[in-house]
């Protein structure tokens, strides 16, 4: 018998990846700027959102929010106090959010009625990494509660990051994090990263946060 | 641990490819991971193991490629491959480039089947 070899070269996550330029394509017309919030758990991502929320609807923006877990719609809970849209992901089990999901979530919303739309994904540094969920801007959490080499360990995920956004830095000195450090491993692992630094409980580079979605808004819709 | 819903995903991959060709008989499935995939070669045979069961892929073979992290350097003008993935600057002149050309992969790159005609026990 001679075996015949049938050329392919076809990636696994095709379907993900069709769903998810599907739906980056509808974000585009509706003027939507799409932010995916990757992290380990207990980073602070809901903490984050539920400031921003407030402070983009208090600066006249219209945010919107879906938020991944296993279970509960607590973090959904928490986060509808800004006053936002949100509507809780439970993905059972499933360790990541895959576009459909996302795609599900948004059925009767009116997309063109927001101008920012965070996907706070499930807790988790690795399986997040390989799926597009069609947005706009990925960021990645590091709580200097992890420490500075926490990168090096799943360089996947801060590799694949847009911006990476060091967490709860108003107890850096507190946990000895090696700020230096933190900033050369993640520029090592992905050259040209954006970096900032917040604390959504003091309120530390918040500002520079919110500006910095604002201005990716805008070269976004600007771009091609 | 997403490696059963890929190991599913690989499964549904192959048998859509030879839907049209129900009779030949699949020995190997040759799959491309990059190391910044976030996928993780053990794992997966062990899930993709357990997926084929009782599917047009029991028995056939995986075959892992691991495909090391390149980038293109904007000095050297060239493709290289990086000893270490957590560190993507040039090897040759040290360099930073975020441009990777190779070890995001996670694709099946051929299928080795042998036809019926010819399959003889």
């Amino acid at each position: 018998m001679t075996p015949r070899i049938v050329e392919l070269r076809q990636g696994l996550l095709k379907k993900n990846d069709q769903l998810a330029a599907a739906l980056r394509a509808r974000f585009r017309d509706a003027r939507l700027f799409v932010v995916n919030l990757v992290s380990s758990p207990g980073t602070g991502k809901t903490r984050l959102l539920e400031e921003t929320l407030t402070a983009l609807k208090s600066a006249g923006h219209r945010p919107a929010a879906l938020v991944g877990d296993l279970e509960t719609d607590n973090d959904a809970m928490r986060l509808a106090r800004s006053g936002a849209p949100v509507r809780q992901i439970q993905t059972h089990g499933i360790c990541h959010l895959e576009a459909d999901m996302v795609e599900r979530h948004l059925a009767g919303w009116n997309l063109a009625d927001h101008d920012f739309l965070f996907v706070e994904n499930v807790g988790n540094l690795v399986c997040t990494s390989s799926y597009d969920l069609g947005e706009s801007c990925r960021v990645a959490l590091l709580s200097v509660t992890e420490g500075e080499d926490k990168p090096l360990k799943y360089p996947g995920l801060y590799n694949s990051a847009d911006i990476a956004l060091i967490t709860k830095i108003d107890l850096a000195v507190a946990c000895e994090f090696d700020r230096q450090t933190a900033h050369k491993n993640l520029l090592n692992l992905r050259p040209g990263l954006q970096l900032l630094e917040t604390s959504a409980k003091t309120g530390q580079g918040m500002t520079e946060w919110v500006d910095c979605l604002l201005e990716r808004r805008r070269a976004h819709l600007a771009g091609p | 641990m997403h490696e059963l819903s890929i190991a599913s995903n690989l499964v549904q991959t192959v048998t859509d490819a030879l839907a049209d060709s129900p009779s030949v008989r699949i020995l190997r499935v040759r799959l491309r991971v990059g190391v910044l995939s976030s996928v993780e070669p053990e794992s997966l045979q062990f899930c993709y193991d357990i997926v084929t069961r009782g599917t047009r892929l029991e028995g056939a073979d995986l075959e892992i490629i691991t495909v090391p992290l390149a980038i293109r350097c904007p000095a050297c003008q060239l493709d290289v491959d990086l000893p270490k993935h957590t560190d993507l600057r040039c090897p040759r002149c040290g360099q930073p480039s975020g441009a990777i050309v190779r070890g995001k992969e996670l694709e099946v790159e051929s299928i080795e089947v042998v036809d019926p005609a010819e399959d003889t026990p």
